[in-house]
């Protein structure tokens, strides 16, 4: 049974959402949903002590030897991130029945529950694969299922904001197939493992080099990083406010994954860095993003686009992370990674709360609301102190460590913008803050009180979840810091 | 008898403890009082407890969790945070037997989350005064900010919101940008972040980073309130004065020139402060910080901003006598610490007895009240000779060591700006007593007194006969800070 924890990990989301389908009962839908994605959190902490204990675990699909067959690889960088969207991922299906109740019509409640377990099934594949056109098939799944997500918002703008994403995404799919296509012509494989070793000896050509440039491109479309994340301020903000807290703490992680993925495991950290400035466009991207995104959040108007808005920006950090090339650095990506999940499924989820109680998730509605509904509003501000970096949280960390690994670097004056961009997100995090305590009600609050507990703990155990991490850096840098070291050794 | 480690968590654990049993006895404000007083009472045996320990001699440390690999939340007890806390301690139960009257007399709302946030904010002090390394002492120094944040922002008014957003503002951004630089730099150079004495830098760092370091950590620590980042603290007056009186007079200020002296002695250590560049220019700005404070508070008729910038020029005389670096100068500088405190306190507490028993916030408003509140405006007069350092108050003593410490140091014109600001010292407080007493309308027939709630006067009284002990029980005082180098 161990043995075949990789495998289980996808097929048993891939095979129950389709038994949702069957099963109709919204409420029996969910209960199932919740022990599905718990299965797959239970599963995923078997991996991921496996990893710790054995090393990298390789699973032969079917039996088929792995040039021929496609091949399942767990090491410690998806063992970690297995663990993170399984657990994220458990936490919102909690939170789901009740608020999808009143933002959805009752009969697409099991659709939604539906969709929801193929998008995990595809971000898990994603993660699990070592395959290169097999992560693909996984990419597709996990999108198509997440406009789905997105289109079951009840604001008829969420079905423009779907097909929005839909264009972005599928250009992005199909540069990420014409790189592996021409990889696959220059190499003749699709194995990771495989490509990561031929691919030195055609280093110069350039067909590699056209395929990593149609793949970064197709990836930094997915993972929405400046100037190419137009699709995502929409998508989030429309989406069903349960969509929204899935999708926002987990697939751009994913995306961030399968770039990290990329350049470390199969073009090799050598080639990246001498064939294409990489760590100088990542550099001005990243922080042109953190700044442009962050700027706009504080412009905003609805909470759900403004906490969009720092998506992009704290993607920018990840991406800041990587482009300092070195072990620090990667382990400064990796911890922001976990972090942010964090963060913002517990932002997302309050925002949630926040809908089902005034129907609304526009800022100045918010006003008063601190009095209504003293639990969610603490949750939202706990979150935004965690995203601001205040030390005791996990925002904290990941600054520490990325700042740490700029000033190793020598980019002192990029450590100052990025302590710097941290004061933007205390401006917009702070606009909440004054609505929610100090402003009169705008709109009828009386009958409003505070969310229900199904909705409270799930939010509470991720905002701890946020409190613990920022002092018990245990597990998160300790697994960060040996993923980012044999990343970096693995490669030539 | 608990073993002294135990004592100094509990230090932390009892004013954090505190919160939850305010905000569950909310019900009832005399239990929630009550809750605050117990609290402060065992803080206060805790302190003096520990003061045995420190003047023995021994070395207590608590290893707590560690955050990252190298750096634990560490706490561990020397002289100064000995000192620093003793104050903190003393005066948190002064200022509840205070708030009582005054929130009271007031009739203010929310004061469950007041007492709360106090709590919370006293419990950060005492995290700072026994932090042993940097760390230690900036996550606490962070606590410290936010949770002091609902308490000047209390009455909810458009006026408190803005008064807020600069508080927050200058604060956090200079933590964020400069202080939080300036340790993870500190942390990058030297490898390590505890407080040692004699400094932690190695012999081989180049000058260009200790100094820009040093310049980072002045103006970084906001709380210091050296310009230009002062203005913080005359927006924070929008607070209710207790809250004035203990964290924007005591514990949040307070918390940031003990921080400045603590880097200034453990983590550069005097030697290198001597022989740096920049040692002279923060100085120089510190020296200014107190002249233009004290010329701009000359100017202030609200009462309660005019004893801001009294502070923002008195906080300026402890962060110079750190940056002369001479054993006179930290000597001096610790002990108007406790001085300083004391006076400034005493002066709040006046400032809102007169504002809630005679409902008088401007200083044009207050001639002839002498007459009226009498105990009020004599402790007025006690605490403004404190303030100038004046015998027979324990003001004298730290400016008397400053200035020993300035003439060590061969620096006239810092030994100039500190006689020259006691002589506007005098301008801007004596007035206020001498006026209430001696000008406006003579008493017309019988005295009709009428002083501020019990508690209050209590409260004020009993830090205006400390300032005048002081200044002839020096001696435990000067003890912890003789013991700091």
């Amino acid at each position: 049974m161990t043995a075949h924890l990789p495998v289980l990990q996808v097929i048993v989301p891939l095979l129950a959402a389709p038994l949702c389908l069957f099963l109709r009962i919204p409420r029996l839908v969910s209960i199932f949903a919740i022990l599905v994605s718990f299965a797959a959190f239970l599963i995923s902490c078997g991996l991921l002590s496996q990893v710790l204990n054995h090393g990298t675990l390789i699973y032969e699909m079917g039996g088929w030897a792995a040039p021929w067959g496609i091949e399942y690889r767990i090491d410690l960088l998806n063992g970690y991130l297995l663990l993170l969207i399984t657990g994220v991922s458990t936490v919102v299906l909690v939170a789901a029945q009740s608020s999808i109740s009143r933002e959805l019509p009752e009969n697409r409640h099991t659709f939604f529950y539906t969709a929801y377990l193929l998008c995990l099934t595809g971000l898990l594949g994603i993660l699990a694969t070592g395959d290169a056109f097999n992560l693909f098939v996984f990419l597709e799944i996990s999108a198509l299922s997440s406009y789905t997500l997105i289109a079951l918002g009840n604001d008829r703008r969420a079905l423009t904001a779907s097909y929005q994403y839909l264009i972005m995404g599928t250009i992005g799919a199909t540069f990420i197939i014409i790189g592996v296509g021409l990889m696959y012509m220059m190499t003749g494989t699709l194995n990771m493992h495989d490509l990561a070793q031929r691919l030195p000896e055609i280093y110069k050509s350039k067909t590699v080099l056209s395929a990593f440039g149609f793949f970064i491109v197709g990836v930094c479309l997915k993972l929405a990083l400046f100037p190419l994340h137009l699709w995502l301020p929409n998508a989030y903000a429309f989406a069903p406010s349960i969509a929204t807290a899935f999708l926002a703490a987990t697939s751009t992680k994913v995306a961030v994954y399968v770039l990290i993925r990329y350049i470390f495991s199969i073009f090799g950290i050598e080639f990246v860095t001498t064939s294409i400035p990489l760590s100088e466009i990542f550099l001005g991207l990243g922080l042109a993003g953190i700044f442009a995104a962050s700027i706009n959040a504080i412009y905003q108007l609805n909470i759900k686009r403004l906490f969009a808005y720092s998506s992009v920006a704290q993607i920018g950090y990840m991406i800041l992370g990587l482009a300092i090339g070195t072990q620090l650095g990667l382990t400064a990506t990796l911890l922001h990674m976990f972090n942010h999940a964090l963060m913002k499924g517990a932002l997302f989820l309050a925002i949630g709360a926040v809908v089902y109680r005034i129907s609304s998730s526009q800022l100045n509605h918010l006003a008063g609301l601190g009095k209504k509904m003293p639990w969610t509003m603490a949750a939202i501000v706990t979150g935004g102190l965690s995203l601001i970096g205040v030390p005791l949280t996990v925002g904290f960390v990941s600054k520490w460590y990325l700042v740490v690994a700029l000033l190793d670097k020598g980019w002192w004056p990029v450590a100052v913008l990025v302590l710097l961009s941290s004061l933007l997100a205390v401006v917009y995090v702070w606009r909440l803050v004054e609505w929610i305590y100090f402003t009169p009600p705008r709109i009828i609050l009386d009958e409003v009180e505070e969310a229900p507990l199904s909705q409270l703990i799930p939010i509470w155990l991720l905002v701890l979840a946020n409190l613990y991490f920022g002092v018990d850096t245990r597990l998160t840098v300790g697994v960060s810091k040996l993923a980012a070291q044999s990343l970096f050794g693995v490669t030539p | 008898m608990l073993s002294p480690e135990l004592m100094l968590l509990l230090t932390i654990l009892v004013p954090a403890c505190a919160v939850p049993a305010i905000l569950a006895t909310g019900f009832s404000a005399n239990l929630r009082e009550g809750v605050t007083i117990t609290a402060s009472l065992l803080l206060i045996v805790l302190v003096s407890s520990l003061y045995g320990t420190v003047d023995d001699g021994t070395i207590v440390r608590l290893a707590g969790p560690e955050l990252f690999p190298g750096l634990s939340l560490n706490f561990s007890i020397e002289p100064l945070g000995m000192l620093f806390s003793l104050v903190a301690g003393y005066l948190w139960l002064v200022t509840t037997v205070y708030a009582i009257g005054y929130m009271r007399g007031h009739d203010e709302d929310n004061q469950t989350r007041f007492y709360a946030c106090f709590a919370i904010a006293i419990s950060s002090v005492m995290g700072i005064a026994f932090a042993d390394n940097l760390f230690t002492l900036f996550i606490f120094y962070e606590v410290l900010t936010l949770s002091t944040y609902p308490l000047v922002t209390h009455a909810g008014t458009q006026k408190a919101k803005l008064g807020g957003r600069v508080y927050l503002g200058v604060l956090l951004t200079t933590s964020v940008l400069f202080l939080l630089l300036a340790i993870i730099g500190t942390w990058y150079t030297a490898g390590t972040l505890d407080f040692a004495a004699g400094g932690i830098f190695p012999a081989d760092t180049p000058t260009v980073v200790t100094g820009s370091l040093l310049v980072l950590f002045i103006f970084g620590i906001g709380k210091a309130a050296i310009m230009p980042f002062h203005r913080w603290l005359p927006a924070a007056m929008v607070a209710p004065t207790p809250v004035s009186a203990l964290l924007h007079a005591v514990a949040v200020v307070k918390a940031g020139v003990f921080t400045v002296m603590k880097v200034c002695v453990y983590i550069f250590g005097l030697d290198l402060l001597n022989r740096l560049p920049t040692t002279d220019v923060m100085l120089y700005l510190a020296a200014a910080t107190v002249l233009i404070a004290s010329i701009v508070a000359m100017r202030q008729d609200n009462l309660k901003a005019r004893l801001a910038y009294s502070t923002v020029s008195q906080l300026g005389y402890i962060t110079i006598g750190a940056l002369l670096a001479t054993s006179a100068g930290v000597v001096g500088g610790s002990m108007h610490i406790a001085m300083h405190a004391f006076g400034k306190i005493t002066l709040f507490f006046c400032a809102g007895a007169i504002m809630v028993a005679a409902h008088k916030t401007e200083i044009s408003q207050m001639r002839g009240l002498g007459w009226q509140m009498p105990i009020t405006m004599t402790a007025f007069f006690i605490g403004s000779l404190s303030i100038i350092g004046l015998p027979p108050t324990g003001g004298t003593w730290g400016k008397w060591f400053l200035m020993t410490g300035a003439l060590d140091a061969g620096q006239w014109p810092i030994m100039a700006v500190l006689m020259l600001s006691s002589l506007l010292n005098i301008a801007y407080l004596l007035p206020i007593p001498l006026r209430a007493f001696f000008s406006g309308p003579s008493p017309q027939g019988p005295l009709r007194i009428k002083e501020a709630p019990l508690p209050s006067l209590l409260a004020l009284s009993v830090t205006a006969i400390g300032c005048l002990v002081l200044f002839f029980l020096t001696n435990p005082l000067y003890r912890l800070a003789t013991a700091i180098l």
